[in-house]
């Protein structure tokens, strides 16, 4: 059991299978290694991580701080290439492509969220969103550019630049930037990491919303279990390895439950983990 | 589409940064600005040497005896009358037309009071015809002139302002003194654009007065000796066997078995406007290749500032490749930023060259300098090429950059 989760998880009974490539995924990883050369020593980042992901799933990585949560996270949006291992995106294996191939995978089949925005300095709201399109040769790029901001309730703020922007809002200008290709999957690492409560709520009722409604795939990375607890599925990370993997049972639904006080978090985390009777943390 | 918007992101890259790239451009202004001006500069002074020339015949070969020295003696072989007649036959020189000859000495004319020294020229009847140059008023020699020695004299424009103070003045029927001897004046030349020795300046008699009254230029068995032989060739195409028909003659008989030992000079129009522009274009292009070295300067700080650019750049670059840019995005992204920073510089060199040109006249004047279309397509070519040659390399890097090393980076 895991200290860091304090709701109740149900272990997942539909665990793919393992050993091949699962045809229903829209992801599937195998053996996925990935080493960095550090002078001398070889960092084995990634030992051997397998992972299927189905359509439609709402799932977050969890784990500690150096555990390989964002190395993987690159690797899945093809960001960042494997050391060995095998990669199914739609059933087709991208773990070998040319760089080429994999920035059209990049554009066309994923949108990745990033901790720390990553704006375009003195570009419009409009022109960020604008951008995955442009290298995807698309037409009518204005008007799905206002379509993706008005989605994440930006439609007054087409003509700010970031600086003009709250935090909460830059990363809503950045999610509609992934979305605006109609992307099968986002890909968020940390996405609410730098960002205080109420935006982060905002910014997880969109997540909700294009999983639920438009049926996106989404992957994300959270230290935070509360937020964790709006997702469907809970896959902990340690030292490069999966060591947990399970449902959750009734996802929060963010805006509507309230986030427990600081106090009463931390008693019922404690209480969760090693058991004992609520009077024994007061 | 795309092209556009990498475009679009030189340009503002460019406006953004105005200063830097004002200072950028400024080695290139300078380096094609001193190109183009040298170029132009050294074209419009040999156009002017080469028009000299032009008007002098494209059909005539000129040829001088020389005096190569030998040893401390001078020896000479003048040409003579034998040698003129010789090349007006068909058996010596069948590409030679006619053969006109002059003889000059140096003299004073005096009339009255004022007196001027010119270039007394004696001349074959056939010379007006062969040099191309006709009297304004009066009448050239005849033949019956050139047989009697006629004291007569055909003045140029400017012997008649220097000896009357009025250019106007038509001086015919005078009597003037020339080293001591009447000679009737029958009228002026017309005036000839001038050319290395002024024609204007000069006093025409008629050739056997100036061999026999103004010197004693007899030859035992050579007939007269002459200053300058005049063939004009039958066609223009011929020069090259004409001027070897000559030589060979001339060699022969001055017994000289090489060449290069000749002891005189065959000369066309085209000949010596291209020795004088040999000298002018060599000069030229060591000029423009010195500034040409400011231009790689220029090109280096092209380079340097690109670099500067990219690297500021990095997580922008990253951003975009995140979303889907390919290799070729980036690279054309900063390889027309690059581009439009030598090419502005190229027109801004161009455009100072052009004011260079303006002002040159003021210091070299008589001579006419322009931009020519093809000077200024070799420096815009030359500004892309340093834009292309110098942006590569950056360009090349910032394209090559991994997404998230770049999206790293700080
Ligand atoms: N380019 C790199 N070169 C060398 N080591 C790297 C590189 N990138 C990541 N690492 C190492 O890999 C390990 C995992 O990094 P990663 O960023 O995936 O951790 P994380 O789980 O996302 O941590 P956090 O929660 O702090 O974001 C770290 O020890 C890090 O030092
Ligand atoms: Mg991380």
């Amino acid at each position: 059991m895991t200290p860091f989760l304090k709701f109740s998880l149900k272990h997942r009974t539909n665990g793919a299978s393992h050993g091949g490539a699962d045809e229903q995924s829209v992801i599937s990883i195998r053996g996925i290694t990935k080493d960095y050369l550090m002078g001398e020593e070889t960092l084995h980042v990634l030992r051997g991580v397998s992972l299927d992901i189905q359509r439609g799933e709402f799932v977050s990585i969890m784990g500690p701080s150096g555990s390989g949560k964002s190395t993987l996270m690159n690797i899945l949006g093809a960001l960042d290439q494997p050391t060995s291992g095998e990669y199914f995106l739609d059933g087709k294996d991208i773990s070998r492509l040319s760089s080429r191939a994999l920035a059209q995978i990049r554009n066309r089949k994923i949108g990745f969220v990033f901790q720390n925005f990553n704006l375009l300095k003195r570009t419009t709201a409009l022109r960020q969103v604008e951008l995955p399109l442009i290298y995807a040769n698309a037409s009518d790029r204005r008007s799905k550019a206002k379509a993706a901001l008005t989605s994440v309730g930006l439609d007054q703020r087409l003509n700010h630049l970031p600086s003009e922007l709250s935090g909460g809002q830059q990363q809503r200008v950045a999610i509609a930037r992934a979305l605006v290709t109609n992307p099968a999957i986002i890909l968020a690492d940390e996405p609410t990491g730098n960002l205080d409560s109420r935006s982060g709520t905002e910014v997880m009722q969109i997540f909700q919303r294009l999983n639920e409604q438009d049926g996106i795939t989404t992957i994300f990375v959270t230290h935070d279990p509360w937020i964790a607890r709006h997702t469907k599925r809970v896959v902990m990370i340690r030292d490069g390895q999966i060591v947990a993997d399970q449902a959750v049972a009734r996802p929060l639904v963010a805006g509507v439950d309230q986030r427990p006080s600081e106090a009463q978090e931390l008693q019922s985390m404690l209480q969760d983990a090693y058991g004992g009777k609520p009077e024994e943390y007061t | 589409m795309r092209i556009f918007e990498s475009f679009r992101i030189a340009v503002r890259s460019l406006l953004l940064n105005r200063t830097r790239a004002m200072l950028t451009m400024l080695g290139i202004v300078i380096g094609v600005g001193a190109v183009v001006s040298l170029m132009s500069l050294g074209r419009g002074v040999q156009d002017y040497v080469a028009s000299q020339f032009e008007g002098m015949g494209a059909d005539i070969l000129t040829v001088r005896g020389q005096s190569p020295v030998r040893g401390f003696f001078a020896v000479t072989n003048p040409l003579t009358a034998v040698d003129a007649e010789a090349l007006a036959t068909a058996e010596v020189a069948p590409n030679i037309n006619q053969i006109a000859a002059d003889y000059t000495v140096q003299g004073t004319a005096v009339d009255g009071y004022s007196s001027v020294s010119a270039t007394v020229r004696g001349v074959t009847g056939n010379y007006f015809a062969v040099y191309d140059w006709m009297p304004q008023s009066g009448s050239i020699f005849t033949q019956q002139d050139i047989d009697s020695q006629t004291q007569i004299a055909l003045l140029g424009t400017t012997v008649v302002e220097d000896l009357f103070g009025d250019a106007t003045f038509d001086p015919t029927g005078r009597t003037l003194l020339i080293n001591g001897l009447a000679f009737v004046v029958v009228g002026v030349m017309e005036e000839r654009t001038a050319r290395l020795s002024d024609p204007n300046g000069e006093i025409l008699v008629p050739i056997s007065t100036a061999q026999t009254r103004l010197a004693n230029a007899r030859i035992a068995g050579e007939g007269y000796r002459l200053s300058t032989i005049y063939a004009q060739v039958t066609d223009p195409l011929m020069m090259e066997t004409a001027t070897s028909e000559i030589e060979a003659y001339l060699l022969n008989k001055h017994g000289i078995t090489d060449p290069d030992e000749a002891d005189f000079t065959i000369s066309s129009a085209e000949t010596v406007a291209e020795s004088r522009t040999a000298v002018l274009s060599t000069l030229t292009i060591f000029l423009s290749g010195i500034a040409a070295i400011s231009l790689l300067v220029g090109g280096i700080g092209v380079m340097n500032i690109m670099l500067v650019s990219v690297s500021e750049r990095t997580q922008e670059i990253g951003l975009r490749k995140a979303v889907g840019a390919q290799h070729s995005d980036i690279l054309s992204q900063f390889l027309i930023e690059s581009l439009l920073l030598s090419l502005l510089g190229g027109a801004g060199g161009i455009a100072l060259s052009w004011g260079v040109l303006q002002i040159a006249p003021n210091v070299i004047s008589g001579v006419t300098f322009s931009l020519s279309s093809d000077v200024i397509l070799l420096a815009t070519g030359v500004s892309s090429g340093i834009g292309i040659f110098f942006g590569l390399f950056p360009a090349n890097r910032a394209a090559k950059l991994h997404p998230i090393q770049a999206l790293r980076y700080e």
